[in-house]
């Protein structure tokens, strides 16, 4: 068995044979030499690997696939907070220090996750690539009226969509990340933070809706609706997120992910929706004696990327690239 | 299930198969060495408190994803009993004296279930063979009849403390992160670490609205004036804590012969 002779005649249908080694010149390296000691009946197996992993099912997203998919996350967010903030009456004067400092807490998440991307960020989308009506660059969807004055309760929502949408995106991704532990825990670092935030937008929201601002918005009112004035943390799928019943609707920000989960993603983790009360075959509600309510609150769940992407492509006209 | 082709385990088998040592225990009963051995262990053992060092007195979390996985079960512990005594008046008059729609109330009611669950999710999960002891805490820093504390040198009111472990806790899954290996487990910790940054945030409210991320806790970024996005000083990210930056703190909580030691997880 001429091994290399094989490769040459695949690299003529497919120039791109020797890239797809993934470890790349070191396990061809180790191929030569290997080669000698090799048994006749041993090869065949080795030669089966190797193939495998260069022509096998995609390993999924890599560790820049993923941050350059929270990198759109944080442009999309960004961009909606900043032009927020422009939009004269839109955000109450009480409120506009916290979306301030949210808005540049994004800011700083983006130029963290291009550092560590280096040439392979994708370059600054610019705020036109966003329809945060989510009409897909139609501009006229059903959020549309968030952003202009007297769209303040819808704007709140529409906020908390977003971060809810991005904590379940970043718990998604941090297995791809693994491989490098100091990227990591950056990741993991602004994961909090987007989880803080939610807590902080979610707060806002129920001073909203009963009228009140400052830190008497933490009360949830007897009898309120949880759509408009929702925990600091999810209860169950917070029926179906501030919009449910519009087209997008913000039910799957707080649904189940991909099943089955995508390519790639390691065998055991899955994406239930968030009013999911069983973790690692132990039933909550059950092993604490609390309510499923109180069971779903307690643990976030993750969202995988290509719900992730179905989500946030909404937002996006749909003649760019972002989120494909 | 039909799926799995690699030898990444399911949160069912990977926490199951870690009870590997007992299978092992019955081999060793078969050789000549499990022979001369069993003695020694049986008297070297007392069932209770195996992770309790001898010397120091101090409770060894282990290290890599066990380690991990008891250390996360310390501090929910620690949380757990907090709020526990917090909300059932055991230690102090504060949380009784709260009106009945009050925020304060419905808040601490929720996060006494929510701590409860993560507590009982390890005691439940981490294999009986690997689990360290039910911890002791020692909460005589906390005033349990107050809300904040009343000067900088007054004991730590229940909110001051509920701030202390909530921020403590976040930062600690976040610096804890890199120690796991298995990617279950790190998002199991990924899903409770969330909500341990939701209670920080709005527990921080609480005590002073708009610093659900502040200085002491998130590296804040400031944006150059009229900048685009990205341009600018700080990161936005959380200030993550490495488990002996951690353990100074918690063991301020734990009782002599509960204090923990983390030399595993480095």
């Amino acid at each position: 068995m001429d091994l290399f002779q094989i490769i040459k005649e695949i690299e003529k249908v497919d120039p791109e044979v020797y890239d797809r080694f993934d470890s790349r010149r070191r396990v061809f390296k180790h191929l030569t030499g290997m080669g000698k000691k090799l048994t006749a009946a041993a090869i065949p197996g080795f030669v089966g690997a190797l193939f495998n992993k260069a022509y096998g099912q995609t390993a999924g997203p890599s560790v820049n696939d993923v941050l350059n998919l929270a990198l759109s996350l944080e442009y999309l967010e960004y961009y909606f907070y900043d032009t927020g903030l422009n939009v004269q009456g839109l955000i109450p004067n009480a409120d506009r220090p916290a979306i301030e400092k949210i808005r540049n807490d994004e800011g700083g998440h983006i130029k963290v996750l291009r550092e560590a991307l280096g040439a392979a960020a994708i370059p600054d989308p610019g705020r036109a690539a966003f329809d945060y009506s989510g009409g897909k660059g139609s501009r006229t969807g059903p959020f549309a009226p968030a952003l202009l004055p007297g769209g303040t309760a819808l704007y709140f929502g529409v906020a908390q969509s977003f971060v809810d949408t991005g904590v379940r995106a970043y718990k998604g991704g941090a297995p791809f990340l693994m491989s490098n532990k100091d990227i990591l825990e950056a990741a993991l670092n602004i994961h909090s933070v987007e989880a803080r935030h939610s807590s902080h937008i979610r707060t806002i929201r129920r001073g909203l809706a009963a009228g009140v601002s400052g830190a008497a918005a933490a009360t949830t009112p007897a009898g309120a609706d949880p759509k408009l004035s929702p925990k600091s943390w999810i209860s169950g799928t917070d029926q179906g997120g501030p919009s449910p019943n519009t087209n997008p609707s913000t039910a799957d920000v707080y649904g189940p992910g991909t099943n089955p989960v995508p390519a790639g993603v390691p065998t055991g983790i899955t994406f239930p929706a968030e009013d999911n009360v069983v973790q690692a075959g132990r039933t909550i509600t059950t092993d604490s004696s609390i309510s499923t309510a109180a069971a779903s609150e307690a643990f976030d769940e993750p969202l995988d990327y290509v719900k992730v992407k179905a989500i946030a492509r909404n937002f996006v006209d749909n003649k760019t690239t972002l989120f494909v | 299930m039909t799926k799995q082709i690699h030898s990444v385990p399911t949160e069912d088998q990977a926490l199951s198969g870690l009870q590997g040592a007992l299978p092992r225990r019955d081999f060793l009963r078969y050789t000549g060495a499990g022979l001369a051995l069993t003695g020694l262990i049986l008297t070297g053992c007392d069932d209770d408190d195996d992770d309790v060092d001898a010397n120091s007195g101090e409770v060894n979390v282990g290290s890599s994803d066990i380690g991990v996985l008891n250390y996360a079960y310390a501090l929910e512990q620690l949380e757990a009993a907090f709020y526990n005594q917090v909300v059932t008046g055991a230690a102090g008059s504060y949380f009784a004296s709260l009106g009945a729609n009050s925020a304060e109330r419905q808040i601490l009611t929720d996060l006494a279930l929510h701590e409860k669950a993560h507590r009982d999710f390890f005691k439940n999960a981490i294999p009986a063979t690997s689990i360290i002891k039910e911890l002791t805490p020692d909460f005589s820093a906390i005033d349990f009849n107050v809300g904040k504390r009343t000067s900088s040198t007054a004991k730590m009111g229940v909110l001051d403390a509920a701030m202390a472990f909530e921020d403590l806790g976040v930062a600690a899954y976040n610096g804890a992160g890199r120690f796991i290996t298995n990617p279950v487990y790190l998002t199991l910790a990924g899903k409770i670490v969330s909500v341990e940054a939701r209670h920080a945030a709005l527990i921080r409210d609480m005590m002073n609205y708009n610093t659900f991320v502040d200085a002491d806790v998130v590296d804040l970024f400031t944006p150059t004036a009229n900048s685009a996005p990205g341009v600018g000083v700080g990161t936005g990210k959380e200030k993550s804590k490495r488990p002996s930056e951690v353990v100074t703190v918690a063991n301020q909580f734990l009782q002599a012969g509960s204090k923990l030691n983390v030399s595993g997880l480095v």
